[in-house]
């Protein structure tokens, strides 16, 4: 019987010759095409000052920002790096846009594209909206997927697995610990196939079940609740945002009760390894998620990945681009 | 003017008829043998089946509605290709079906089409808004063949209690299709697949919490109930645990649900994005048995024609419905081949016992079926409007070649 499938979505970012064209989701790519994207990231960053290098590989090209979704760190980045790529950017803001005044989205794409966009870096608040996008645009254009819901942000992951590669070694003897509100998170989903695609020895996630969504532990991830057992051995632990509105609610009681059992601090990174690396895919809670004793602490990545994260959004624009332009 | 078909396979199970014979089939009326009448066409019937016409319990005409999904001329002739000569009509219409003159209307331009027989379901409640019972006694003379409240919610318990009390005080059948909304406000099962994709799950408590309270409802007033278009085991297991106590319930279940799980919704498959949503192996296979051991009654299409516009958005954002009238069959018969019901177990499913339901007269009319020619689904095959099916592109055995009514 018929049915498209996890697999036939993923190929949707592919061209012709298995290469990116659009990056919709690290689901589904091989270890190849992620150790690609890393590599290329590593080549915009200078070896010997860790400084991000300009290169005009998007000149001419047009990159469209379409948030859908407030951003400003993810939307400053993308736009940081197509700069770096000597594109043109255009940021669209969506609120103001006709998409309020009931055009449909699809409408709305036909339009932007006939203003000749290269390429559309995408934020929407529903799973799937970037599958959706690169499904109806032209097969000139690259969507890359800065976020969908609660199912996918690729680059933020990738971002993750190359701070993990820079800093903690081979994937495979690495335990990586995900903490909070897995349920609404697309981070974690991301970073789960990407880690599980590159080899990483044990992926576990740390939540309450109201966080936890149904049977996750069919993706391949072990389950824990209690950070004492979760932490465990863990030579990575990251730290997911918790959106202020879960609190007191019926998902959470008290960002001060949340703290208490899933808060990311010294008296809880001692359940793990010495030395266990620490991260967070920002914007930070001190206090709610993680304490800023940690977040600021010798083992800390958190600025890392920010820095990190205009390298592999530059190699994800460029990858696209070049794949968009075998197939054509 | 009298047709003979000769070597056709009957399959009439309310008559307890299935074999090889000859048949003479008359102003829609069927006499078997008939070797004495003179018939103006003779048609050699080898290979084929004839049934009687399939009898529908929720399929959406989109009338009154938006045209652009459909409409009462276009739908029932999708029907009467897919072998459906009678249909009930849910009442979450736009306006819905509270009034009488919005029944008798929609029965109207039913007839005037002239393809299938309409049985609208009529509004519980006002505008479905779940408050103040509907005018039931208008919409029972106006032609409305059962009341129901679709997958509107009852406002609370208590107007649930008054509204069967008042419909069976009527003698009315109340259709349920249960959902609790607080729990049904995702897009797909609450299982592994939308675990993995991201989207916001509705879990089968979403469905069986309304269904246990209903049966309890119905037990407490005696009313004759139906609940369509059941979703997971445990609805199958309520069900035959009501009709073992005796509580005067029937049950169906829509032909996709007993084919596609969440499996289909993978890829962000919007055709696949249903309400109920598409379940696991575990409800389907339940499910089947249900249809097969009798617990649930009735195989229905739960036909909902959606214009390509609603299916064009992200997965969440789409309109849940399948265009099915036209497949059905050829689901059916495919679940004949797969050994999980008998012929005449897939054709009681369509037409005595959905009919049963209604109370409606035996002769609905007569199918003469090709259970084997393959065709493929496709924007040009299907009349309905809707082209809004996941199996579009496929090709699936068994077609209506004929109907006699």
């Amino acid at each position: 019987m018929h049915r498209s499938s996890a697999h036939d979505a993923s190929r949707l970012q592919l061209n012709a010759q298995d290469r990116l064209r659009h990056f919709l989701t690290t689901e589904g790519l091989s270890r190849d095409q992620l150790t690609e994207i890393l590599d290329t990231a590593e080549s915009f960053i200078d070896p010997v000052t860790g400084a991000i290098v300009n290169r005009p590989l998007l000149a001419g090209q047009t990159v469209m920002n379409l948030f859908f979704e407030p951003s400003t760190r993810t939307r400053t980045t993308f736009e940081v790096a197509a700069k770096r790529l000597s594109a043109d950017v255009l940021n669209i803001d969506i609120s103001k846009s006709s998409t309020s005044k009931g055009e449909t989205l699809r409408d709305m794409l036909w339009n932007l594209e006939a203003m000749t966009a290269d390429i559309f870096v995408v934020r929407h608040g529903d799973s799937g909206a970037a599958h959706f996008i690169a499904s109806q645009v032209t097969p000139k254009v690259a969507v890359i997927n800065a976020g969908d819901g609660r199912h996918a942000h690729p680059t933020q992951a990738m971002l993750d697995m190359l701070t993990i590669r820079r800093h903690a070694g081979a994937f495979e003897n690495l335990t990586v610990a995900i903490i909070g509100d897995i349920r609404h998170s697309r981070v974690a989903r991301s970073e789960i196939h990407a880690l599980q695609t590159l080899g990483a020895k044990e992926i576990r996630v740390i939540a309450p079940r109201t966080l936890l969504p149904k049977d996750f532990d069919q993706l391949g991830v072990n389950v824990f609740e209690r950070m004492e057992q979760g932490l465990a051995d863990v030579d990575v632990a990251i730290a997911l945002r918790v959106q202020n509105e879960r609190m007191e609610s019926a998902l959470l009681p008290s960002s001060d009760e949340f703290y208490a059992l899933y808060g990311l601090t010294r008296d809880k990174l001692k359940y793990a390894k010495p030395g266990v690396l620490v991260m967070h895919p920002g914007p930070i809670n001190r206090g709610v998620e993680i304490e800023s004793a940690v977040a600021d602490g010798p083992q800390s990545l958190i600025l890392k990945q920010v820095n990190y994260g205009i390298a592999v959004r530059m190699a994800v624009l460029s990858l696209a681009v070049r794949g968009q332009i075998e197939q054509r | 003017m009298a047709v003979r078909i000769d070597n056709v396979r009957l399959i009439d199970p309310a008559a307890g008829h299935d074999a090889v014979t000859s048949v003479i089939l008359e102003n829609g009326r069927m006499m078997i043998g008939g070797s004495g009448v003179a018939a103006a066409e003779i048609i050699d019937g080898s290979g084929l089946w004839l049934t009687p016409g399939f009898v529908d319990l929720c399929a959406r005409l989109r009338e009154p509605g938006a045209k652009m999904h459909g409409g009462a001329a276009s739908e029932t002739r999708a029907a009467r290709a897919g072998g459906f000569l009678h249909l009930v009509v849910p009442p979450d219409t736009q306006p819905v079906l509270d009034s009488g003159a919005l029944v008798t209307q929609l029965c109207e331009r039913a007839d005037a089409a002239g393809y299938a027989k309409v049985y609208p379901v009529g509004a519980l409640t006002k505008g479905l808004e779940g408050k103040a019972l509907s005018n039931m006694n208008r919409l029972r003379l106006a032609g409305a063949v059962a009341v129901g409240n679709a997958r509107a919610p009852f406002a609370s318990v208590e107007t649930a209690l008054h509204c069967l009390e008042y419909a069976a005080t009527l003698g009315l059948t109340v259709f349920f299709s249960p959902e609790e909304p607080s729990l049904a406000k995702g897009c797909a099962h609450d299982g592994f697949t939308a675990a993995r994709m991201g989207l916001p799950g509705i879990p089968d408590t979403a469905e069986t919490i309304a269904l246990a309270t209903q049966l309890l409802l119905v037990e407490q007033t005696g009313v004759k109930a139906h609940f369509g278009q059941l979703s997971c085991r445990g609805s199958v297991e309520l069900i035959r645990i009501a009709k073992e106590k005796g509580i005067p319930v029937t049950a169906d279940v829509a032909m996709h649900h007993l084919h596609l799980t969440d499996a289909a919704i993978d890829g962000f498959n919007s055709f696949a994005h249903v309400r109920p949503p598409l379940r696991s192996n575990e409800d389907r296979a339940a499910l089947r048995e249900g249809v097969k051991t009798g617990v649930i009654d009735a195989i229905c299409s739960d036909h909902q024609p959606l214009d390509a516009s609603a299916k064009l958005a992200p997965f969440p954002a789409t309109e849940p419905g399948m265009s099915t009238l036209e497949t059905v069959l050829p689901l059916g018969l495919q679940l004949v081949r797969e050994g999980v019901l008998s012929e005449s177990q897939l054709i009681a499913a369509l037409t005595c016992k959905p009919g049963d339901v209604l109370g409606i007269e035996r002769n609905t009319g007569w199918l003469l079926i090709d259970p084997l020619v393959s065709w493929t689904v496709s924007g040009e095959t299907l009349l309905s409007t809707g082209k809004n099916t996941p199996w579009l592109g496929q090709t699936l055995q068994g077609l209506v070649r004929r109907v006699f009514n």
